[in-house]
């Protein structure tokens, strides 16, 4: 290969002058190829999200090609000998041949529901990522939009998916469903009549859900995600303040090579992560939950984890039916309709009030670090701590039974947790961060602790501190705080330039001498740091 | 008492004379007698011939039981089964399979006043078991556990029966479930066939009795072969995650994948 090259063009370069000449795409490509991203690890959350849905999209139109939606019911006679001559959906029946009978269809479908849980897990983290760094800010809040409808989307495209196979667990879901439809006001009865064609179950719900979750949703999310990174690459990524980042600039690396091959290489970890999944743990055993009927429910029916917080609110709200005259409002439609829809509603417009309420209309493409913004952070962390107190009040049933605690107690535990813990967050995030923000504060002005205690000729003893930059007259650090990390321990004092490259153990010499990479001396990279923000 | 016609005629035609108390009192208890002898008979002819009349080992396995029960239950259950009010109620007509299931789960002798008894080792050997429930059965009688196989039949037919009337406490695959104030429906992992018989047949804690006529003989041993066949049941798709359904894949998609993809996510960032 490499003698033939000198002597005649590649076929890779022949077939990319063909398409150059005829499609011209050498000049976009060029922009596109050149573009530098940052690098960060936290940035490479929403790859996660990104490399789940490829699998999902994968997995599923495998699955696709056997199972069948329809809700005709059969007398099952398979493989499976203890549902044998049972009646059932086609829907159902079809999931067991998926599992039992067709060839990797079983590890397929595990793989397909461990990539939809890790798909809402990972977006959640990134959301957390973009909230707690201040990402969300102008010029961004679009792409804060497309993310939040994203996970709105995701959620729904799982509760869908989660339903298809029409089993016991998924049906008793389904039950619930229709009634929190059911108990919106005034459209409740004809929405849910329209969407089950008639009342629960009916005969057509599986089909519907199929086709709106194998064309519609995924669609609509294929389109925001390309719009979503679209804007990442139009508005460029933001960036932790650094050794000679601004807000004008992007310091990363190139599309080509590096970080293609870290995200091919990342795409094949993701893989490899819900391939181990899906192949050693099992998840939603469908054939041991037995077929839907209306007659049966079984104890101990969750839906998945994106859902939980709804089951929670629901679990924990009081039955208060609310009376009108001539009209009453069921319980259930506060905490599993408005509550939701409250929540959505806070995340969605987060980033206008956040803006109006700090007078704050600049742009930014600087992140921020959490400490330095304690309001948000808390307030995140207050956020948190209520979806997390009402995703474990919708496992209430289960921590009851294998703690042997009473479920009015965990009940009752989760009502007053669910008021109370989230201020305690609140004011504990928020005292943690002033307490860093202090400390790095007072590290710059006085230097690292080095562990060295002198004692002086009075007798006093006292601890020297190595100072991070100059000193004024009173022996006080002149570095002012740039929203960069600050080292707090001696052998962190090299933390902002380069690292040494290595997981467990470097791999490469740290570049002691002060000479990163880019050939910059100690000295500069000092000043960089600690330089104030343009 | 010296009357001539009575001292001449003798005892019997003394009786019949109306209006002595002694005589109505005499005949009353004679065709008492007489009645009872007939209605007993006629019992002894119907009724289990076991139940009726014990047989000689029966007998001595009451006696036996008796004595066990007087050393270990008696301060709670009273003597004589009656009940002790606030430690224990009477056990006369719970029969066999009640105090078979709470001597054989451990749940008896109890350890402390609760919502509910646990499933403990049990004290007894299987043999005073089986004679402790002897004695509580010829007491009052009550359902008894069949001998002989008690799983067989249709393993599907067992599902259906147990997702229908079992599911709703008991969870869908038997790993049991939590009721309200501090009780549960068990986790099935441990119950014996006969523990799951003598438990449908009397009901014990929260649960309700399924007798006879609701669930009968060959549906109980359908759901008691579904119930073993699950258990036994390998799990095609990897570990089971305690088959406890969407909350331990909660766990194990946020501390193992998202988990294990932080790492991979940390050594990358700690490589380029």
């Amino acid at each position: 290969m490499r003698s033939r090259r000198k002597v005649e063009a590649s076929p890779a370069e022949k077939a990319g002058r063909w398409a150059d000449e005829r499609f011209g795409p050498s000049g976009p490509m060029r922009n596109l190829l050149n573009k530098v991203f940052p690098d960060n690890w936290s940035f490479m959350l929403g790859e996660v999200a990104l490399y789940s849905f490829i699998i999902l999209l994968i997995s599923g139109t495998y699955l696709t090609f056997f199972f069948d939606t329809s809700m005709t019911e059969v007398k099952y006679h398979g493989h499976y000998t203890p549902l044998d001559d049972v009646t059932m959906s086609r829907a159902y029946s079809s999931t067991l041949k998926l599992s039992f009978d067709v060839r990797g269809g079983l590890i397929i479908r595990q793989i397909h529901h461990w990539a939809a849980l890790l798909f809402v897990a990972a977006m959640i983290v990134h959301m957390m990522r973009i909230f707690f760094t201040g990402a969300f800010r102008k010029p961004r809040e679009t792409n804060w939009l497309i993310g939040s409808t994203l996970l709105l989307l995701g959620i729904l495209e799982g509760f869908l998916g989660y339903s298809l196979p029409d089993d016991l667990m998924s049906g008793t879901g389904l039950r619930i469903a229709f009634s929190i439809i059911l108990s919106i006001p005034v459209v409740g009865t004809w929405l849910a009549y329209a969407i089950f064609d008639g009342t629960f179950p009916g005969t057509e719900i599986i089909g519907r859900f199929y086709i709106v979750h194998v064309l519609l949703i995924p669609g609509i999310i294929l389109a925001l995600i390309s719009v979503h990174l679209a804007l990442v690459v139009k508005q460029k990524h933001t960036q932790f303040p650094g050794p000679g980042r601004t807000e004008r600039n992007v310091i990363g690396e190139r599309i080509l090579p590096t970080y293609a091959a870290k995200a091919g290489g990342f795409f094949a970890l993701v893989f490899g992560v819900l391939a181990v999944l899906g192949g050693l743990t099992q998840i939603n055993p469908v054939w041991l939950w037995g077929p839907y009927t209306p007659s049966q429910v079984g104890a101990g029916s969750q839906p998945d984890f994106y859902m939980l917080f709804a089951e929670g609110s629901m679990r924990l709200f009081p039955s208060y039916e609310t009376h009108f005259p001539g009209y009453t409002i069921s319980s259930i439609f506060w905490p599993a309709v408005v509550l939701p829809g409250v929540l959505f509603t806070l995340i969605l417009i987060y980033p206008f009030l956040e803006a109006r309420l700090t007078r704050d209309r600049a742009s930014h493409h600087l992140l921020q670090r959490p400490r330095d913004v304690p309001v948000r952070t808390a307030l995140g962390a207050m956020a948190l701590t209520f979806w997390v107190v009402l995703v474990a009040s919708g496992s209430n049933d289960i921590i009851s039974f294998k703690f042997a605690i009473s479920l009015n107690a965990t009940t009752w535990i989760g009502r007053i947790l669910l008021i109370l813990a989230p201020p305690i967050a609140y004011a504990i995030t928020y005292r943690v961060c002033l307490g860093l923000q202090m400390h790095d504060r007072e590290v710059l002005e006085h230097g690292i602790e080095t562990g060295i205690i002198r004692r002086l000729p009075s007798g006093e003893f006292i601890e020297i501190h190595q100072p991070l930059g100059p000193v004024d007259d009173h022996g006080h650090g002149v570095l002012q705080y740039a929203g960069a990390p600050v080292p707090k321990k001696m052998n962190g004092f090299g933390d902002l330039g380069r690292k040494a490259l290595g997981f467990f153990t470097p791999v490469e010499q740290t570049p002691a001498n002060g000479h990163d990479r880019d050939g910059h001396g100690g000295e500069d990279k000092a000043k960089e740091l600690t330089g104030g923000r343009r | 008492m010296t009357e001539p016609t009575r001292t001449r005629r003798g005892v019997l035609p003394r009786l019949r004379q109306p209006g002595s108390r002694f005589g109505r009192r005499l005949r009353g208890g004679v065709s008492l007698l007489i009645a009872l002898g007939i209605v007993g008979s006629i019992y002894a002819a119907f009724a289990p011939s076991g139940s009726a009349a014990p047989a000689k080992g029966e007998a001595l396995d009451v006696q036996i039981g008796q004595g066990i029960f007087d050393q270990t239950c008696i301060s709670c259950h009273g003597a004589n089964l009656q009940g002790v009010p606030g430690r224990g109620p009477s056990l006369i007509g719970v029969g066999q399979a009640a105090a078979y299931f709470q001597l054989r789960t451990g749940r008896m002798p109890l350890t402390q006043q609760g919502a509910q008894a646990d499933r403990k080792p049990t004290l007894f050997t299987e043999t005073q078991i089986e004679q402790i429930a002897a004695y509580v059965q010829a007491h009052g009688h009550g359902p008894q556990v069949p001998n002989g196989s008690l799983s067989g039949g249709s393993v599907s037919d067992g599902g259906e029966l147990f997702r229908l009337n079992c599911a709703s406490c008991h969870n869908l695959v038997g790993k049991g479930g939590a009721l309200s104030g501090g009780k549960y429906a068990p986790a099935l992992d441990r119950a014996s066939d006969r523990e799951i018989y003598a438990a449908m047949l009397s009901g014990p804690e929260n649960m309700p009795v399924f007798g006879d006529n609701q669930i009968t003989p060959q549906e109980k041993k359908a759901i008691i072969a579904y119930i073993q066949g699950i258990r036994a049941e390998a799990d095609p798709g990897g570990s089971g995650l305690g088959r406890l359904g969407p909350v331990p894949e909660t766990l194990v998609v946020w501390l193992v994948g998202i988990g294990a993809l932080l790492l991979i996510i940390f050594w990358i960032g700690a490589k380029t």
